[in-house]
């Protein structure tokens, strides 16, 4: 129990680790998700490629909002961008910080798709198998154009009548994978370049500013959960009286209209202060009656 | 329970602890990607070449960078590098040592991801299938047969399944001579890779070690440093936004008191506490010159004795403590969590 509890305050204590661990979960899941995936190639000439195309692309857009819901610092950012100015000026350069940090957050499950897709093959084998030159292949070159596409277009079915143990096939279908994998590691290679630059290069831009616009930004988060705790703890006091309040006026109403009123017991003052003057079944279930048909006043002055 | 703690705080104490963890995560997971990834040798003739050596040299590229990448101390090493001088001389040996020290633990993924790849050897035979020597290792009664068309075939030859070549030379004889050179290959890396860290480390003790001690202290110093800073400024967020709440509600009580409406008034907290981790900055503008202070004009390492806590018996000598450790114990009294 201590231990979760450490581990939990640890990364409570700043809201850029609980971002990143989503972060990093979200790309979990999506490895997951992309293994568990049946992927099931249409083989039909106009269906391959929007198939192919829309395995590749959807389920990145799907991700990158699931990022951007997740991140609780997204809401603080719209509410910091569109509340009045009133006592406390806006800085839209921690806006556009906290902006970026959520973008670049939200895109590394969507590129970790893209980039198990492409390495894995199946979808552009799927979606351009009927783009390739029949006349590199030997099995393809001699054939009409119409049969040919048609041909082309079941290479990615492997259990096909026609295609099984097709030599042609598998060429047309490694030279295919070797493209996307030479593509998903240009991808992979181009980023991690990006990502290196960025934060080599970073501090030589404006580090003051980025400064203080990091700390602004973690500033607005836990005031924001402050508030919302210090809302929290008001309420609960402000309920205590009202239900108190409500309880005495239900005495009160018992004392005035009922003739047998509850004697005091010697020595169980401290029970019937509990109780309230309620004690008995009728006076108890008037009591939940009120609390339902006529609630209280918000009013504890 | 306690045993959890110590692990984790050991790992955390020490930003070098944390990258060597790191470190080895990246090198499994390198061997991992490995197994996990699907070689596909494409078996045309330009492509292999292009193709095998692609998938030797572009993932440990990937995986060098992306160890500089997850490694905290790089923006470190750039602040440090970029910052003004201000009052803090800078000692460029201390950036060199930041340096090497990162590069060093970066190369270990990519050297483990070539080795994997060179012992297993289906790269190198993807890549080289078309430059055997065909005269020594191929059937001495083959037609004649155009170069061209001799490449094509040699293509074929890490795909078993569509190989036309057989007669021309055995399709087992060139993966096995290919797959000896490869793994001939692995092994000297991997020996040339361990000879290299042992001389490192075995000879760093023989050149200038006084100052390679202080090289490490110093960037150990600029770390803790930092995340103490970070801290700080954290724990001064959370009194100024306590403070600033506490007095959101005073004020709308009094408002609302002025206009006869009475909200229940909160249990007075304990204020001085919050005030005094203030540390005497309420507004925002104090704030940013703040944090634009310490970037531009870092504090030089050298405390003055009335800052010192009392009761240690530095104070009374009235003299700065010589030993440059008193820095971190000064600011460990200052606030619990440390």
């Amino acid at each position: 129990m201590d231990r979760f509890r450490m581990i939990f305050q640890y990364f409570q204590s700043n809201s850029e680790s609980v971002m990143n661990g989503i972060c990093g979960l979200l790309a979990l899941a999506s490895v997951k998700m992309y293994t568990s995936f049946d992927f099931s190639c249409p083989c039909l000439p106009l269906y391959n490629m929007a198939y192919g195309l829309g395995i590749m692309f959807i389920p990145p857009i799907i991700l990158f909002l699931c990022g951007l819901i997740l991140n609780r610092q997204s809401l603080v950012m719209l509410e910091e961008w569109r509340r009045p100015p009133g006592c406390r000026k806006k800085d839209l350069a921690v806006i556009r910080y906290m902006c970026s940090s959520i973008m670049q957050r939200a895109m590394v499950a969507p590129v970790v798709w893209i980039i198990v897709t492409l390495l894995d093959g199946k979808c552009l084998i799927c979606a351009f198998s009927g783009s390739v030159d029949p006349k590199k292949f030997v099995g393809f070159a001699n054939v009409s154009i119409v049969q040919g596409q048609q041909l082309l277009a079941k290479v990615p079915c492997k259990d096909d009548e026609l295609m099984r143990n097709n030599t042609s096939r598998k060429a047309v279908s490694r030279y295919l994978r070797c493209w996307s994998q030479a593509l998903g590691w240009s991808i992979l290679l181009i980023l991690i370049i990006a990502a290196f630059l960025a934060r080599w290069l970073r501090p030589c831009f404006n580090q003051a500013t980025l400064l203080q616009a990091r700390h602004w930004s973690n500033y607005i988060d836990i005031e924001q959960k402050i508030f919302e705790e210090t809302c929290c703890e008001h309420s609960r006091l402000f309920a205590h009286k009202c239900i108190l309040h409500f309880f005495e006026s239900m005495q009160q109403e018992i004392k005035l209209h009922s003739f047998s009123l509850p004697r005091e017991r010697e020595g169980a003052e401290g029970e019937e202060d509990l109780l309230r003057g309620i004690t008995d079944q009728d006076q108890v279930n008037k009591l939940l009656k009120t609390w339902y048909y006529e609630k209280p006043p918000l009013d504890v002055s | 329970m306690d045993k959890f703690r110590m692990i984790f705080q050991f790992f955390q104490s020490n930003q070098e602890s944390f990258m060597n963890g790191i470190c080895g995560i990246m090198a499994l997971a390198s061997t991992q990607m490995y197994s996990a990834f699907d070689f596909n040798c494409p078996c045309l003739p330009h492509y292999n070449l292009a193709y095998g050596l692609g998938i030797l040299l572009v993932p440990p590229l990937i995986l060098f960078l992306l160890g500089f990448v997850l490694n905290n101390n790089i923006s470190m090493l750039a602040e440090e590098w970029r910052r003004p001088q201000g009052q803090r001389g800078k000692d460029p040996a201390v950036l060199r040592y930041m340096f090497c020290s990162m590069a060093q633990r970066a190369m270990i993924a990519p050297a483990v991801w070539v080795s994997v790849t060179l012992l297993d050897g289906k790269c190198i035979t993807c890549a080289f299938c078309t430059w055997v020597p065909v005269e020594s290792l191929g059937n001495a009664s083959h037609p004649r047969l155009s170069q061209g068309e001799i490449q094509r075939i040699l293509a074929q030859i890490p795909c078993k399944e569509i190989y036309s070549g057989q007669q021309l030379i055995a399709n087992e004889v060139v993966v096995r001579y290919l797959r000896c050179i490869s793994q001939a290959l692995g092994w000297c890396f991997v020996l040339l890779m361990t000879t290299l860290a042992f001389l490192v480390r075995s000879l760093r003790p023989c050149f200038s070690q006084a100052a390679f001690l202080k090289s490490r202290y110093w960037s150990h110093y600029i770390d803790i440093e930092r995340k103490l800073f970070d801290e700080t400024c954290a724990e001064h967020a959370r009194s100024f936004a306590k403070v600033c709440i506490q007095q959101f509600f005073e004020s709308m009580s009094t408002d609302l008191v002025a206009a006869h409406c009475h909200l229940p008034r909160k249990a007075p907290v304990d204020a001085g506490e919050d005030t005094e981790k203030l540390l005497g900055i309420t507004d925002q503008g104090t704030m940013n010159m703040a944090l634009k202070s310490w970037h531009r004009c870092k504090p030089p390492l050298h405390l003055h004795p009335r800052a010192l806590p009392t009761g240690n018996g530095w104070a009374g000598q009235g003299q700065a403590p010589p030993h440059p450790s008193t820095p971190r114990r000064e600011t460990a009294a200052y606030y619990s969590c440390v």
